[in-house]
Formats: structure tokens, sequence, C-alpha cells
């Protein structure tokens, strides 16, 4: 160990009191961000998870432009042997195909506007949550028969329940007329108002028939297990949606833009939030160097007037303010490190949560993300901040005129 | 060695709203391996005299050179190097650094300079013996008394075998042996290794020991002696 960091080791503990008050605001913040940010990315990874777990699955084939604008003849060809393809690139993987158009839904009473999906009724609870939240009824069987789910505030407007009849009226993929009466069989309740009002599924086939689609469909939907395995699905179906002329793979990012600002937006907030404990951690350091350079002016002339050039002071204060903030930061990253582990395999919940998670067929408990960027991040920063902070007093020793300072009182 | 020319040293302090002429046109030639006492009275300019040619304060006129480098034309880093190579101190309260060994802020200076550990740490012994301070080396200040401290200071100021060193009331805060023991161990090195010292001093057994003693008053020299110093 040089002389200089033992000096610097050992001017830390000239006020042994200061420097560990200084040294728990640190291991504190450490601490709170480690597990803040960690649950953070957790909350957000079961948001992106749930979000598309209900709908719109974590990546999709879709015929170029069709998620721009969803006409009925920006089809996919052969749907179904896409789809089984795809399950057989990806084995692990939820995997559905569908297929969608917009139809005039009426009952005895009312008529509404709403989109007609055609599922794969085997293969669709893989994709998605809405089979499993059927309040009324039961889901769709995997027959060629006129069956259909709605969504019960459509159900309510409707005022149809299971075993009525809805008729169908719309155009099919040759401009011909579509026209089909469907019995109701289930009645889901998401939870999410649109969906429930706008959306209604039939078997895949059937669809297939009454839209005049022949084997054409509209998206063939995946469903991963963890977020982490997209970049090597998307891989694995790149080939498969270039070897057919016309078709792109989007990524939720790309169908569900909503959802990724909506998390931006989340971070800024929290981030800000961690920025003003940043700040005043940062503060106290630079309060305790500051203290510590004042009372010291005059030993630092006198190391000044030996030959010591003023830049090496400086160097010997930052170097007492890294060896602090890398003490807060070993702790604080131990210590949160503990508590996120800990809830990572535990989960993390709060009063109402359980219930509110029952009710949207969501998990009941967040589990907090454990990855370097999670852990590492906060403390970084902290370190970071407290190098910065001891700038200033570091600067005061550039300007010292050891005659002055030795004149200095200590 | 070091042979020192002061020309014409003009420097005015501020101090409330009185002028205070620390140094008054002071000129002074002084021979390698000198051992000079600076006497006078408190304010005479004694202190402020063995700053500028130390480099620790600035002039408002006048010229220093130490073996023909001129001092008061070096900027701050060339300053601190000339301090750090040529140039020893000693001051009047010790100055030690208290969370440094006796043996580290001997070494402190060294480690400046760039020496490699082990030769640091050899020389470093070396000196502490040669002050009489063996077997105190890994005590830190506040577990020394004065004189053993100022002897820290010394070899401190000694260690690297600067060509001057320059001594501020360096036996003020020692008792009579304590400072007999000191002055004596500055003219050893004067003699045997030709140092030059200038120590500025109100202590006439001080004085005693001076090859030169020049007295100042009101930043003037009064007085400048070749006298024959006592038998060490």
């Amino acid at each position: 160990m040089t002389l200089l960091l033992r000096m610097a080791w050992r001017n830390l503990w000239r006020h042994a009191r200061r420097t560990w008050l200084t040294v728990t605001a640190m291991i504190f913040s450490n601490v709170l961000l480690v597990f803040m940010i960690a649950l953070q990315f957790g909350t957000y990874d079961m948001m992106i998870n749930n979000t598309l777990r209900a709908f719109s699955g974590h990546l999709q084939i879709q015929a170029e432009g069709y998620q721009e604008n969803q006409r009925i003849r920006s089809s996919i060809p052969s749907i179904a042997d896409l789809a089984r393809d795809t399950r057989g690139a990806l084995p692990s993987v939820g995997v559905s195909a569908r297929a969608a158009a917009f139809a005039l839904a009426s009952s005895e009473e009312r008529s509404y506007g709403i989109q007609v999906i055609g599922v794969e009724p085997e293969y669709e609870p893989t994709v998605s949550t809405l089979p499993g939240l059927l309040a009324h009824g039961r889901f769709l069987k995997d027959e060629m028969v006129p069956e259909i789910v709605i969504g019960a505030v459509m159900a309510r407007n409707l005022k149809v329940t299971v075993g009525d009849e809805i008729t169908l009226l719309g155009s099919g993929r040759d401009g011909s007329f579509a026209a089909a009466v469907m019995t109701v069989v289930g009645i889901f309740d998401t939870g999410m108002a649109e969906m429930d009002r706008s959306i209604a599924e039939v078997p895949l086939p059937f669809f297939q028939e009454v839209f005049a689609m022949q084997d054409h469909g509209h998206q063939v939907v995946m469903a991963l297990n963890d977020l982490d395995a997209l970049p090597a699905a998307t891989a694995a179906v790149l080939p498969l949606a270039d070897a057919r002329e016309g078709l792109v793979a989007l990524d939720w990012v790309a169908l569900n833009p909503g959802l990724k600002q909506a998390i931006q937006a989340d971070m800024s907030s929290a981030w800000f939030m961690y920025g003003v404990l940043i700040v005043l951690v940062a503060f106290s350091v630079l309060n305790t160097q500051l203290m510590s350079v004042l009372e010291r002016t005059r030993e630092f002339g006198v190391i000044s007037a030996l030959g010591v050039r003023p830049r090496r002071l400086a160097a010997l204060v930052m170097l007492e303010t890294t060896l602090m903030a890398l003490l807060g930061l070993l702790i604080g990253l131990a210590l949160g490190w503990l508590v996120t582990v800990y809830f990572h395999q535990a989960g993390f919940t709060y009063p109402g949560m359980e219930q509110a998670a029952e009710r949207f067929n969501l998990p009941s408990r967040i589990y907090p993300s454990v990855t370097f960027s999670s852990i590492l991040l906060g403390p970084s920063v902290v370190f970071g901040f407290c190098l910065l902070a001891s700038i200033y007093p570091a600067l005061r020793l550039l300007r010292l005129r050891p005659v002055d300072a030795m004149r200095t009182v200590a | 060695m070091a042979e020192i020319k002061c020309v014409d040293l003009c420097k005015t302090y501020l101090q409330g709203d009185a002028e205070v002429r620390a140094l008054d046109h002071v000129t002074l030639d002084i021979e390698p391996a000198s051992f000079i006492c600076l006497s006078g009275p408190s304010g005479s300019g004694k202190t402020t005299l063995l700053n500028a040619i130390g480099g620790l304060d600035e002039l408002d006129s006048g010229a220093i050179s130490i073996d023909g480098e001129r001092v008061d034309r070096l900027d701050g880093g060339a300053l601190a190097d000339l301090r750090l190579r040529h140039i020893g101190f000693v001051f009047q309260s010790y100055n030690l650094i208290p969370v440094l060994s006796a043996r580290e802020n001997v070494e402190f200076v060294m480690q400046v300079q760039g020496l490699p550990a082990r030769e640091r740490s050899q020389k470093a012994r070396d000196i502490l013996r040669e002050v009489g301070l063996e077997g105190m080396e890994d005590r830190r200040p506040a577990q020394l008394s004065g004189g053993q401290q100022q002897r820290v200071a010394v070899a401190r100021a000694i260690v690297s075998q600067p060509k001057l060193v320059l001594a501020d009331e360096p036996t003020a805060n020692l008792d009579s042996t304590s400072a007999d023991q000191l002055m004596r161990l500055f003219r050893d090195l004067n003699d045997t290794h030709g140092v030059t010292f200038m120590i500025a001093t109100h202590d006439e057994r001080v004085m005693r020991y001076a090859k030169r003693l020049i007295r100042m008053q009101d930043g003037k020299v009064i007085g400048d002696d070749l006298q024959r110093p006592i038998d060490r």
C-alpha cells in the first residue's frame, strides 16, 4: 500500500464518527437504490409480460404494413402451416395463428361494431390469458362450429348471455358479403373495458369460411416465458418470415409502442426521486470533505511547503473520497443484494395487491429483477456523484498558498 | 551546498489599514556551506526572508537566486520542485503529519520524489538513528515529546540531502538540552555534509552556534557579522 493511500485511509478515521455518518448515508441510499431499481425492473418485466400475455404476445409475424393499416386483404397464406413451422422452430414458446376482421354484431335488440378474431382454440391459451378469464360459459372448441366468445361489456351492450345467438355482418377478404349466426358459448371479463367491449373470438376455420379467407390469416402470435429470451426467439423467427415474401417479424415494442412509452415515463419519474436522494448524499460528502479540507488547511500548507504540488494534495482528497465512497458502495451493495435476493425468492407484495392480481389473472407478487445492471446501476451513480462532490474541496487546494495556509490556526 | 544571492528584496504587508514593511531593500550574499542565524525582534522580517528564499512567499521587488537560478521568477510548480529537491524546512511547531508514524513522515518527501519503497525505508531508518530516534520509528507524532518531534522534523528536512535548510525558530518549543542537541545536529550536518543553514531565532543560545549572525529590524539588515561559533 503506498504511503499516499495509507495516509488517505488514516485521514478518514481522524473523525471516525463523521466519516461513518457519511458512509452510512451512502449505505442507506445504495441499499434503497439496489432494491428499488431491482423492484422497478421486476415490475416492468411483470407489466410487459402481463400486458403482452393478455393478447398481443411478445412477437408476431404479420404481412408487411398490416400493423399500420389492418386491412383484411393484408393477409398471410397458409397461416396454419406457418404457425406449425414456427412451433417447430420455437418448441418452448406459445404459438398461435389468428385472423381479424371488423363486423357488425347484432342481437335481437341491438347492434354494435366489433372486432372479430379467428383463433386456434387449441393454441390460443398458450399466447393469451383471455381464455382463462371467462366469467361465464366455456372457451371455443377446436371445431368448425359457429361459436363465439365475447367480452362482458359487449354482452351487456348486446343484452345477450351464454346460449344466445349473435348475427355477424361484414365484408369478406374477396369483397363478398360475410354473414353468420353464432352462439355465445363464453363471456370473458379481463377488467380492461376496451377489450371487453370490442373483441369477440371465433374458431379460425370458421372465421376463414365466413370471411372468405381460404387458408389465410393475419398474425402468428408468439408468447415467451421470459422476456430475456426475446432476442433469441426473434433470431429464430426471422428466417421463417424472410422465407415468405412480404412478411415481417415485429417485437412487442413495435406491437405496443404505448407500453414502452409508459415504462419510460415511469422510469423518468422514478429517476427524479432517485436523483434527489443521490444529490442529498453527494451534498453530505461535499460537506464532509469540505470540512475536512478546511480544518487541515495548515497541514496542507506544510505539506505544500515541503515541495508537494497542489494537484497531489487534490489527489489525496479525491483518494480519501474514493475510499469513503468505496466503503459505502461495497457495504451498501452487499446489504442491498441480500435484501433484493430475499425478495427475488420470496416475492414482494403490498396490501390489496393479491385481490387485484386475482381479478386480472396476474401474479400476486412482484419479483425484483436480480441482474448485473439492476444491482449495480444505482450504487455506481451514487459512487460517481460522490466523486464529483469532492471536486470542489479538491479544487480549493489547487489555489492554496503555503505561506497563507501555514498561518491558519487549526 | 548552496550559494544564495538576495538583491534589494522588498515586501510589504497590509495589517489592517496599516502598511508593514517586512523586507526593506535587503541585500545578502550567502556563501555555500554557511551556518547563519537571523536574529531580531518579532516583526523584524526574519520569517519573511526565509519564506521568500524558500519560494513560499512572493516579493514586491528584488531578486533571489540559488546557485544562479532565479527563485523569484519560478512558477508555483517549479517552486514546489525546488523545495522538494533542494530545500529542507524546519518549523517552530514541528508540523509533522499526525496520521503518519515518525518513519512515514520522513519517508513522505522521498515518496513524492519517487524513490523506491525499500530505499526510502532504509534511508528513513538511517536518518532517524542519526537524530537519536532509533526504536521510535513507528510512533505517531502524538506519542513523541516535543524534542523528539522536532528531531523527526529535522530528519524529514535533511533526509533528501538538500542544499539548504531553512529553520524558523526551531528551538522555540524545546527545553535547553533538546535545543542544544538540535543545534549540534545542525552544525554536524553543516560541517560534514556542507548543508547551508539559515536559522531564524530569538534564542541567544542558538546564536552562539552560528558562523554568521545577521541582525534584522523593521525589515532591514542592521548587522551582519562573522563570528567564531562555540565548539559543538
